[in-house]
């Protein structure tokens, strides 16, 4: 029991040990939730599918067939290509044969039977680099764009910034909602008052306006990584309200614990009260939280730059790919122009199912 | 009362923001006529038409006049479209209302009899599958659902769903037929806005009539012998349903935004695709005052919510 004694915040923890102890011996919080967290089916095959998708976007110079900007004008708008098999080349694709439509005037591409470009696996490029699949001859799983870039290598590295950028907003404003938070729920006071009313006002934006009038802002002549950061940091300005009053409510309720007055007693000071004490008992509710906060920041992400305030190219994002499909007289023409569209929905819907797995694993009291 | 400081705080920070890009309207008019004509020789004027917009002026001195102009009705002037900012907002501050609302009578329609099913046929495969769906719907952004909506009426059903009316009747005065040919568009973009607050809504009806289903009242008039129906209708639905209505204020800024990009998305004649020109165009007055409008469509919102609730549920007083 030494470990127990050691700081008041394990007290709890060692509490719910001791429950548990009849039924599945001696496990830690972490190792609790752990366990609850797996038994959730939807939870773990999201968690799974997220970790996947990271990959890809870390590994994008590898996954991705093509580099993310290699333009080819000839082949502007290609519709997918469908992959074939047989046991002669392996996986392979029809070639290409370009006709001008002779109402419109404009290249369509049709495919070109006699042809075939077999996919190679660990494909090395001009530039000597490999990539776990590709082709020789023109190989575009699902089409290419308005200057006849692969959309599907586009969407892996789109991933880099539309993943990212989610994570590292959500960790912005973790850290601005649970300082404040902290220090509104442990001080009180006109400082409490202060702070409330700051997000009060903050939430009584609609919010897509307001990012709007913030993306407007940002300096024409920024770089991409500079954009990228701006834009990180519009979005979670907006979002730590909520955060914040969450992890006040829950110091607020622990201030007043037998804990926190021992360790008051004990002579220990606010900071040590605050980090050691207060925080540690915040940390599931915050990842919850923070969990079901990245996919509002990955569509406000999406939606900015649909609409051209945010990220901006060279640089690649879902919601910049998404931009080309904007008009719906380019929709129709080139309908897979909207493929963009999927990862994100995949990528979203994979966060709320594991922000709603972690929440009832957390919950202490859920079975 | 508290709404008031609150609004002026709100003032002061959209007046900041629309001012914080680099240069004026004016700057990229010249920068246009110069690359347009290779001169700029109507220079003479813009300074005085500086004069007159108050571009001279100092931050706060161009605050106080506007926002004192604000309360009287005067929103200042367009830069854009040389024109008063009141004439060009207000039939779209009428849309964007008709929308909003429409979208939330179709979200809570919609949501509570579904979250009600969803309830009383917990786990079943009814529930499982309404569970997914709303998870799909929480997480569809509104302008893809607009975007693939308009690509599948147009492909399937050969009708262009581009605006508010069609081109017969746009610029028509009003008849009932217009009003008619109103109601045949206003139907996409009221369930694409309210798709998301429908999935999210439904989840919290389910999850506290589950709540409330499991307490003592609800088995005693179960013991009582009454009707299940009767149960679930008018024992446990009363109380479940109190909380939506104090979500009805939360759910409002995720309506007018979502209205505002399906608007530019599908080309409505609401706030949305003309706040999205100010804001590129640095019409700083006219962006200013539709940003202020829909914070103050928000606030008013809100209380509406409190008095609504305050209506329904005798427990709650207000001093």
């Amino acid at each position: 029991m030494n470990e127990i004694q050691s700081t008041p915040s394990q007290v709890i923890e060692g509490a719910q040990e001791i429950e548990t102890i009849g039924e599945i011996g001696q496990l830690s919080y972490r190792q609790l939730i752990w366990r609850r967290f797996r038994k959730n089916r939807m939870g773990v095959i999201a968690g799974a599918l997220l970790l996947l998708f990271y990959m890809l976007a870390i590994g994008a110079d590898f996954f991705a067939p093509y580099r993310s900007n290699e333009i080819n004008m000839r082949l502007r708008h290609v519709p997918p290509q469908r992959l074939h098999f047989s046991f002669q080349d392996g996986f392979y694709v029809h070639g290409l044969k370009s006709v001008r439509n002779p109402e419109s005037l404009e290249l369509e591409f049709t495919k070109d039977m006699t042809q075939r470009h077999a996919a190679q696996f660990f494909f090395k490029d001009a530039a000597g680099r490999r990539h776990l699949f590709s082709s020789a001859g023109p190989m575009f799983l699902l089409g290419t764009d308005r200057m006849g870039r692969d959309l599907l290598s586009r969407i892996m590295y789109g991933a880099r910034v539309s993943m990212t950028l989610g994570l590292v907003g959500v960790f912005l404003s973790i850290v601005l909602g649970s300082i404040l938070g902290t220090i509104s729920g442990y001080y009180g006071g006109w400082i409490d008052n202060l702070i409330q009313r700051v997000i009060e006002i903050l939430s009584a934006f609609p919010d897509i306006p307001l990012w709007m009038a913030l993306g407007a802002a940002l300096p024409p002549g920024w770089s991409s990584i500079q954009i990228y950061f701006g834009i990180t940091i519009i979005l979670s300005i907006i979002r730590w309200g909520g955060l914040a009053r969450q992890v006040r409510g829950k110091v607020l309720a622990y201030r007043e614990s037998d804990f926190v007055m021992a360790a008051r007693a004990a002579g220990a000071g606010q900071w040590h009260i605050i980090t050691k004490h207060l925080l540690p008992g915040c940390y599931s509710h915050i990842i919850v939280i923070a969990t079901l906060a990245i996919p509002g920041m990955i569509l406000g992400e999406t939606a900015l730059s649909f609409l051209g305030l945010g990220i901006r190219p060279p640089m690649t994002s879902w919601g910049v790919l998404l931009e080309e499909a904007q008009r719906v007289t380019v929709l129709l023409h080139y309908p897979w122009l909207i493929f963009p569209a999927l990862p994100v929905l995949v990528v979203v819907i994979a966060f709320n199912f594991l922000g709603d797995a972690l929440r009832d694993a957390a919950d202490p009291y859920s079975d | 009362m508290i709404a008031i400081p609150t609004l002026l705080a709100i003032s002061i920070i959209s007046f900041i923001i629309i001012q914080l890009p680099q240069g004026d309207y004016l700057d990229r008019e010249i920068q246009r006529l110069e690359e347009e004509f290779g001169d700029s020789s109507s220079l003479a004027q813009v300074e005085e038409l500086r004069e007159r917009y108050g571009l001279n002026d100092p931050m706060w001195k161009r605050y106080l006049i506007w926002i004192t102009g604000f309360v009287r009705g005067n929103f200042g002037e367009s830069f854009e479209y040389k024109r008063e900012v009141h004439e060009l907002i207000w039939d779209r501050i009428a849309f964007t209302l008709i929308i909003s609302v429409g979208s939330l009578i179709f979200t809570y329609v919609l949501a509570i009899p579904l979250g009600v099913y969803s309830a009383t046929h917990q786990y079943q495969w009814s529930d499982n599958f309404l569970t997914f769906l709303s998870f799909v719907g929480m997480s569809i952004p509104a302008f893809l659902l607009a975007l693939s909506l308009m690509v599948f009426a147009f492909e399937v059903f050969d009708i262009p769903l581009f605006g508010l009316f069609s081109a017969y009747y746009e610029g028509a005065p009003w008849t009932w037929g217009k009003l008619g040919d109103l109601f045949k568009h206003l139907w996409i973009p009221v369930i694409v806005v309210g798709i998301n607050g429908t999935a999210s809504l439904m989840r919290i009806m389910r999850g506290n009539l589950l709540d409330v289903l499991g307490q003592p009242f609800v088995q005693t008039a179960r013991a009582k012998g009454l009707k299940e129906i009767v149960v679930v209708s008018k024992h446990a639905v009363r109380i479940a349903i109190n909380p939506l209505i104090s979500i009805l204020g939360m759910s409002l800024p995720g309506i007018l935004s979502g209205s505002a990009i399906v608007s530019i998305v599908l080309g409505l004649p609401t706030v949305g695709p003309i706040l999205l020109n100010s804001l590129l165009n640095e019409d700083i007055y006219l962006a200013g005052t539709l940003i202020m409008m829909l914070s103050l469509l928000l606030v008013i919102g809100n209380l509406l919510a409190d008095i609504a609730l305050a209506w329904v549920d005798p427990r709650i007083r207000y001093e």
